[in-house]
């Protein structure tokens, strides 16, 4: 289906009651606008709003000053009510220079307040962001609210007691601007002070200068002329389930649903990996996490990760490794020797923008089809993905739990956008989660290592340095019966089958799926699987307000899949696949179920807007119509 | 837990597995040398794996009654270092060849050399690919003809000793298949050192290199053609020790000379030495004998043992995940 997009016409600062806000903050890279936007964040959940974070980066570390390509932004969506996307337009953009402003105004919506530092729209920095004129005088932004304040001029004069100097003092622009914006939405600034002071705890001077521009944006607020109908915003808190939250990323929550899983495992797990965008944080999470059952070993390439991890699962630890696309392709010969061996091992792919180095910091979901197919030889492999980011946490426990338990290689599917958005956790308790500890094998009497359990089919895990159990695991086909090396033709066909049927064989073990809004059956299903969750919940929820009978499905088992899937996809007059690549899983649910189910596709390396899949819905509603 | 060892015999490392190199191959005496030398190093057979790659050295696994585990090309150094680090009380070995360990595998070797991790490398190099049926590989020597070859190979080989000593290597031997006790030494004094022991063993391959090592191994030529290097004795070979090393102090380059009259000029091995190394791993024919023995070995800090002490540190008070999950920022809702 083509991409479409409905404008959603909201305008939420104009609202009577105004109960959720779309807000950017976009700067240069070196402007701090990912720190602005995290303890913006951190004070939105303490104030007791729901919310979702986009932090949208580009490659380059510190590109140069004033670029368009150096636009490093953050976006929250914020409310009243459950929000599961970073929003599709924006209610408030704060603009740092006018690099910042051209890139993301087309987003704003009309009437929206964007909030400029004046002190930066120099002839350079115009000249830089390809404005042929200054737009704050040409009248090109009357169609919005503007606030045009001399940031840098009202910075320098807040954090003037502090001698740091015209460069240094600029770089607490964000903090004046933080200060702002939290006055605007009536935030706590308590916690960015706390924040401040422990961040910069060995230059005191420089915590305190950034406080003193954080009260000074405030303060601006509380006596600033603003334009009509700007005011200062109490959005209601949103109505949660009780209990202990926090703010969490996906690649935390992943890192700890690692931990959590090697505890319920009873394992110590090893976690190799070679360092790649965006997927390298959660190497950095673990590396600093060794009081839990985690050791962590950065490989000298991706092979090298993939095949310590499978040393590991060898010796009787749980090898994980993780990468991003180009990584995990480099990959795919150690993943099939695990598969071979039957040793446990779980594949950790955050997606991004191929191919090749492609988008390196933005997101995608194209490595579905090598996820399920990109292996020699007939080497099936459990595939699950995580929808948001705290699932990241429940979906890293279970392939812990899978990998263990049938003693295979697993893969989880992250992305991008999950990997950096952060979005409040019900925390949960370990004692409510049910352990499934690892039973290495130590009964000599007639061990050989092609026993397998008769119910998983799993094979024994013998680990070295038991007495009695010596023995030789390698890639040559190995004999059913003994585990010796076998080219018997009647021998690998009956490896093939049981490599096959034990994969096949989880879809026994894991639950039915379910529909997560809406009706078991009726006029349109629209099924997502990963992080587009989000979006399609919005939009599915919008649809239904209207009236309308569509249901949202949301798979996270992709292989094998769950065994009443094709039963529930068929209760359906039309199916509406939304993914962000060319249409792998459709094809998939094409194949696997012989429906008429339709794709609608991005690969914009941004995520999904509720809007546009709000389009495709009406759109195949109606051609539905139009059928029968 | 002080419990003396049953006494184990070639016997007891003999896996029930039916050998298939092809006759005459020197890894049947590298196999058959290095089953003797098991119960010498009194560890229980359990505690002892060797990893292997891919081609004819990397069958080895399959032979010995430890635990074995027959990988994917080149990449037997990574694996082993998983197993070691997941357990750091094993006693993990690497089996590989020239085109296993120095071609596809080069980088693993590379890096597994530097970090110093503690694993005994047995390098079979015979100079060619056997299992692929005898192309040309990276230690063949200059215009070796071979099925990808005819015309005689172009590249340059490289010296795995050198290569070993340049990525940091601390520990470095080189030895000969059939030559039972020297090799047996060696690889007890690889098994001896905390850290990455690198032994090169020069390994005939009957079927598409026959006699490559000739000159080091026929009883005749030998003493001219090789030298076995020992630590604190001086560098003299041939029949009757007649022939010497020593360094020419002007060019920094090592010179044969006859020992009678120039005794006072004669190297004195020290294997601590890693200048000397350098030199010493670089003789070959048909100018300079080819040096046998440890070549090399330094006391540094062993990977394994530091990647533990770490843990060790870190886990003085047991991580608690609801802690975990708890740290930071957090807020109830009532």
């Amino acid at each position: 289906m083509e991409l479409a997009e409905e404008n959603l016409n909201e305008h939420h600062l104009d609202e009577k009651r105004v109960v959720d806000v779309v807000v950017r903050f976009a700067g240069d890279s070196g402007d701090g606008m990912q720190l602005t936007g995290s303890n913006f964040t951190q004070a939105t959940a303490l104030y007791g709003n729901d919310l979702s974070t986009f932090p949208d980066f580009p490659a380059e570390i510190r590109a140069p000053v004033g670029a368009t390509f150096g636009v490093s932004a953050f976006q929250i969506y914020f409310g009243a009510e459950d929000v599961t996307t970073a929003g599709d337009a924006l209610d408030v953009l704060v603009a740092m220079n006018p690099a910042a402003l051209i890139t993301n105004i087309k987003n704003l919506v009309d009437g929206g307040l964007v909030i400029v530092d004046s002190g930066a729209f120099t002839t350079k920095n115009l000249t830089k962001a390809k404005y042929d004129t200054n737009p704050l005088e040409d009248g090109s932004l009357d169609k919005y609210r503007v606030l045009t304040i001399d940031i840098s001029a009202q910075v320098l004069q807040a954090v003037e007691p502090y001698n740091l100097g015209h460069k240094n003092g600029l770089r607490c622009k964000n903090m004046w601007t933080l200060g702002l914006v939290m006055w605007l939405f009536d935030r706590d600034r308590n916690p960015t002070i706390q924040n401040l002071r422990s961040k910069f705890a060995k230059a005191p001077e420089i915590a305190e200068a950034n406080i003193a521009a954080l009260n000074a944006g405030h303060a601006y607020g509380e006596t600033a002329e603003l334009p009509s109908g700007i005011h200062v915003y109490k959005i209601p808190k949103a109505k949660v389930a009780p209990g202990t939250y926090r703010n969490v990323t996906g690649t935390t929550a992943l890192a700890w649903g690692l931990i959590a899983g090697a505890e319920l495992a009873d394992i110590d797990l090893l976690f190799a990996s070679y360092p790649i965008t965006p997927a390298s944080n959660l190497l950095h999470e673990l590396a600093n996490r060794k009081e839990f059952r985690v050791n962590t070993f950065q490989a000298e390439d991706e092979i090298a990760a993939v095949c310590a991890a499978i040393g590991a699962s060898f010796a009787g630890s749980l090898g994980v490794t993780s990468s991003a696309g180009p990584g995990i392709a480099l990959k795919a010969e150690g993943i099939a020797l695990a598969a071979a061996t039957e040793l446990p091992l779980v594949i950790v792919n955050t997606q991004r923008g191929g191919p090749s180095t492609g988008l390196p910091t933005k997101t995608e979901q194209s490595d579905l089809n090598m996820a399920l197919f990109g292996r020699h030889g007939d080497t099936p492999m459990p595939v699950i993905a995580s929808a948001t980011s705290t699932d990241c946490f429940d979906v890293a426990i279970e392939a812990v739990r899978l990998a263990t338990k049938y003693m295979t290689p697993v893969m989880l599917l992250s992305d991008g956008y999950l990997a950096n958005a952060a979005e409040p956790w019900q925390i949960p308790d370990m004692a409510d989660l049910t352990p499934f500890p690892v039973r290495h094998h130590t009964d000599t009497e007639g061990f050989k290592p092609s026993l397998r359990d008769h119910t998983t089919l799993a094979r024994v895990w013998a680990k070295p340095g038991t007495p009695g159990l010596e023995h030789r695991i390698g890639g040559i086909e190995r004999s059913y019966e003994t585990g010796d090396i076998s080219y018997d033709p009647e021998n690998h066909q009956l490896m093939t089958t049981l490599r096959k049927d034990k994969v096949q064989g989880i879809a026994a073990d894991i639950p039915l799926q379910e529909v997560c809004l809406g009706n078991t059956s009726g006029r349109l299903a629209v099924v997502g699987w990963g992080s587009t969750f989000g979006a399609i919940h919005q939009a599915v929820k919008r649809a239904r307000q209207e009236g309308l009978d569509v249901s949202h499905i949301q798979v996270r088992y992709l292989s094998p899949l769950p065994r009443n899937l094709g039963e529930l996809l068929a209760g359906f007059d039309g199916v509406l696949v939304p993914e962000m690549n060319t249409g792998q899983f459709v094809r998939v649910l094409r194949s696997e179920f012989l429906i008429d189910a339709e794709g609608l596709n991005k690969v914009a390396g941004q995520p999904f807007k509720i809007g546009e899949i709000l389009a495709a819905i009406h759109l195949k509603l109606a051609a539905l119509k139009e059928a029968s | 837990m002080n419990q003396a060892l049953p006494t184990l015999t070639v016997k007891d490392y003999t896996s029930d597995q039916e050998v298939r190199w092809c006759p005459g191959c020197g890894d049947y005496a590298i196999l058959k040398t290095i089953q003797k030398l098991m119960p010498e190093l009194g560890k229980p057979k359990e505690n002892h794996v060797f990893v292997s790659g891919i081609g004819c050295s990397s069958r080895f696994p399959y032979y010995m009654n430890t635990y074995g585990f027959h990988t994917i090309h080149g990449r037997a150094p990574a694996i082993a270092t998983g197993v070691k680090l997941a357990n750091p009380a094993l006693d993990v070995w690497v089996i590989t060849g020239d085109g296993d360990g120095f071609s596809i595998g080069g980088n693993h070797m590379l890096h597994v050399l530097r970090r110093n991790v503690d694993l005994q490398i047995l390098l079979f190099n015979n100079e060619i690919y056997g299992l692929t049926k005898g192309q040309y590989s990276p230690t063949s020597q200059l215009g070796t003809r071979s099925p990808s070859s005819p015309k005689g190979s172009i590249d340059l080989p490289l010296s795995p000793c050198a290569v070993a000593l340049g990525a940091g290597a601390t520990f470095v031997a080189r030895s000969i298949d059939t030559e039972a006790k020297h090799l047996s030494a060696a690889v007890s004094e690889g098994y001896a050192h905390k850290g990455a022991a690198f032994i090169e063993i020069l390994q005939n391959c009957p079927i598409y290199n026959d006699g490559i090592f000739e000159q080091v191994k026929d009883k005749k030529l030998a003493p001219l053609h090789r030298i076995e290097v020992e630590h604190g004795k001086p560098l003299v070979f041939g029949a009757s020790s007649e022939k010497g090393v020593r360094l020419n102090r002007d060019t920094l380059v090592l010179e044969v000379i006859d020992v009678a009259g120039n005794e006072d000029q004669i190297l004195v091995h020290d294997a601590t030495n890693k200048v000397l190394a350098n030199l010493l791993v670089q003789m070959r024919g048909p100018d300079f004998p080819v040096a046998i023995g440890v070549l090399y070995h330094e006391a540094k800090p062993s990977f394994v043992e530091d990647a533990h002490a770490q843990l060790v540190k870190a886990r003085v008070a047991k991580g608690d995940v609801n802690q975990l999950l708890r740290s930071g920022h957090t807020w109830k809702v009532v």
